[in-house]
């Protein structure tokens, strides 16, 4: 039993004297050349997040992996995550090769922190094609100057509705859950995401504060119009709340604009129109704007080639493709032109550009210690 | 409240009492039920009939990311439980065969563990583990990890079944001139034949259900079906996902009722028999 303890602990020496260490991979990326491959590319991503194969084929758009192969000569591995918390763990663990990874946002700036250091800084040098970025979108508060990340693909939190409640004509307000005299009609039909920094988020803005607001004050204003709000939740919840909406179990849902639009696509059948019964909107107030990510890890043993492919995917066409495949908004400016008129033109995926400017549509800022306070008063809430 | 005399009683506590047990089966069966009901619905809303199809079958097949998956749960399953069905079941004889080794004991203990501490918490120690060791995440460190948890599993299905062996039948043939191993290939393998089996086709089902474990231990191309599945609700659900539970639902129930089969045939052999822990 010793002798086997102390071969494991000599084997386990060796091998992290073996290992390459970060400070390699950051330099053999320092030294890339934009548009030169240094390997195969191993692509850690989010399940059918990017158009490829029979997927690609079905939603009649070009298959982005494939393209990039005969392009580059190179071979992807294209491997799926189902959290971001296994990714992390993996690349923090360092046994595994992969090259991209596709974090969201509070993800970026937990692994670029300097203390976790999980990510590769970005040769700019090597990524030409980043001036093909909407300017909202390169100095997000997760990753100040992008030196870590790109975005990949983002979107908004709002509210989905039935149309047999709720007239949008002139837009809408975070009041359909929050005002007790609104919300009569169909109290008890109303779902929320569990989720601290959303939930509070929507109770602040409704409030006119800032949903980044590290004022306690503010934050326990929000908390309790939350606990007033309760009797009248049917849930918490952070999934399915899409087919409660379709089901007519709910009528109002606050939820993330991708999901509504899988579910109303969903259906939707050649005779039924599900976008005549059900809306989506972001309150005139504002709300969450979240953005996904592609960054290189330390893990990487090809950062050049992961260089390539960002690249890769800012170019105009490629951006417009992996809109057109996901339905998500692109932080490609210079894709804009190639993206379907459908999708530019709905105003649930791009919102007006004035909630932008005016503060309304806000990132998600990693707020540190004063986190915790969110998560207090959310639990304090809905006890 | 009366209380009827007699041993034997038809009144309203027996009828609330299979009342209840037929509920049971209600909730645990009925859901099961509608998802394998809407796989065949010709409609892409998982909540709604739209008539009979089997193009969710074949759009599953024609998945070749989702069959790509599918090869690997196979893969995986099948080595994992041909190792830990031969490790399992030799931890389990030298624990009741063997009277005195060093270390018995401890060896005996730390068996369990691998049934009673949660997946995560085996899911990061096996990830830290292969990093240690320097070895790339790939579809091996998948079999490692599954060969790892399932060893114990089998080895507590294949102790039971030895335990209610008698050992003088051993002995016998060991005064009849059989040697070791002829005295295991001969006598024990084939009265403990029915542990082996049940613990492997547990083994195999374990394995082919795995998400947490295996999410974390993962290489390039080496997603499984249950992980990839994992990820495509969180995008969009269509009957596709039906579909696949179907398949997987089927699969694991037949590999169940050939194990209980198995198990079932052990216990004719010897009444008494120990509560096997799962």
């Amino acid at each position: 039993m010793r002798r086997l303890g102390v071969t494991i602990a000599v084997v386990s020496l060796v091998a992290a004297a073996c290992g390459t260490s970060d400070t390699d991979v950051q330099a053999a990326a320092d030294a890339c050349e934009a548009g030169v491959v240094d390997g195969d590319l191993n692509f850690y991503n989010w399940t059918e997040y990017i158009p490829y194969g029979s997927a690609a084929e079905e939603s009649e758009v070009e298959d982005l992996l494939a393209k990039f192969e005969s392009e580059y000569g190179v071979e992807v591995t294209y491997t799926e995550y189902e959290s971001n918390e296994a990714m992390l763990a993996q690349v923090e663990a360092g046994g595994a090769p992969y090259d991209l990874v596709v974090p969201s946002d509070y993800m970026v700036s937990l692994m670029s922190d300097p203390e976790t250091d999980l990510l590769v800084r970005l040769n700019k040098d090597a990524l030409p094609n980043l001036s093909n970025l909407d300017p909202q979108f390169t100095n997000l508060p997760f990753d100040p100057n992008g030196d870590f990340s790109v975005p990949y693909q983002w979107g908004t939190t709002g509210i989905g509705y039935s149309y047999d409640v709720v007239d949008d004509s002139e837009g809408i307000s975070w009041g359909l859950i929050f005002d007790p005299v609104q919300r009569a009609d169909y109290a008890g039909q109303i779902s929320m995401l569990d989720d601290s920094r959303e939930a509070l988020g929507a109770a602040l803005k409704y409030l006119g504060y800032s949903l980044n607001s590290t004022d306690e004050a503010e934050v326990n204003a929000a908390s309790d119009l939350i606990a007033e709000t309760k009797d009248d939740i049917a849930t918490f919840s952070s999934s399915g709340y899409w087919d409660l909406l379709i089901e007519g179990t709910t009528m109002v849902a606050h939820g993330w604009n991708g999901d509504f639009f899988s579910a109303y696509d969903g259906a939707s059948t050649d005779d039924y129109d599900a976008y005549e019964d059900f809306g989506f909107a972001v309150p005139n107030e504002g709300g969450v704007v979240w953005v996904d990510n592609i960054a290189i890890p330390v893990t990487a043993e090809s950062p050049c080639t992961a260089h390539a492919f960002i690249d890769f995917l800012l170019e105009a066409e490629n951006g417009a493709t992996l809109t057109n495949y996901n339905y998500y908004g692109s932080p490609n400016a210079a894709a804009e032109e190639l993206i379907y008129p459908e999708i530019l033109e709905d105003p649930s995926i791009y919102p007006p550009q004035e909630m932008f400017d005016s503060g309304a549509l806000e990132f998600l800022e990693d707020l540190g210690e004063f986190t915790t306070t969110y998560e207090d008063a959310f639990v304090e809430a809905k006890s | 409240m009366s209380v009827s005399e007699g041993t034997v009683s038809k009144g309203w506590p027996d009828r609330i009492l299979s009342l209840n047990g037929w509920l049971v089966y209600v909730f645990l069966y009925a859901p099961i039920l509608i998802v394998m009901i809407f796989s065949f619905s010709d409609h892409p809303n998982v909540g709604i009939w739209g008539g009979f199809t089997l193009d969710w079958y074949d759009r599953m097949l024609g998945n070749e990311q989702l069959m790509r998956a599918l090869r690997n749960s196979v893969v995986v399953a099948l080595i994992s439980t041909v190792i830990s069905t031969v490790l399992g079941t030799a931890a389990a004889i030298a624990l009741e065969r063997y009277r005195r080794w060093a270390g018995k004991r401890a060896f005996d203990a730390l068996l369990y563990l691998p049934v009673i501490i949660p997946d995560v918490t085996m899911a990061v120690m096996l990830l830290l583990w292969f990093s240690q060791l320097g070895m790339r995440l790939s579809l091996t460190t998948i079999i490692l990890s599954h060969i790892a948890f399932n060893i114990s599993f089998v080895a507590i299905v294949v102790r039971a079944r030895l335990a209610h062996m008698d050992d003088s039948i051993e002995e016998a043939a060991a005064d009849l001139y059989a040697n070791r191993w002829q005295t295991f290939r001969l006598v024990t393998l084939p009265m403990i034949w029915p542990g082996v089996i049940g613990g492997a086709l547990l083994a195999l089902t374990l394995s082919l259900d795995d998400v947490v474990i295996t999410s974390l231990v993962q290489g390039p191309g080496s997603t499984t079906l249950p992980v990839y599945v994992f990820g495509l609700i969180r995008r969009a659900v269509t009957p596709e996902i039906n579909a696949v539970s179907t398949v997987m639902l089927v699969a694991s129930m037949v590999l169940v009722f050939v194990s209980l089969g198995f198990q079932r045939r052990a216990e004719r052999f010897d009444m008494p028999r120990e509560e096997v822990d799962e």
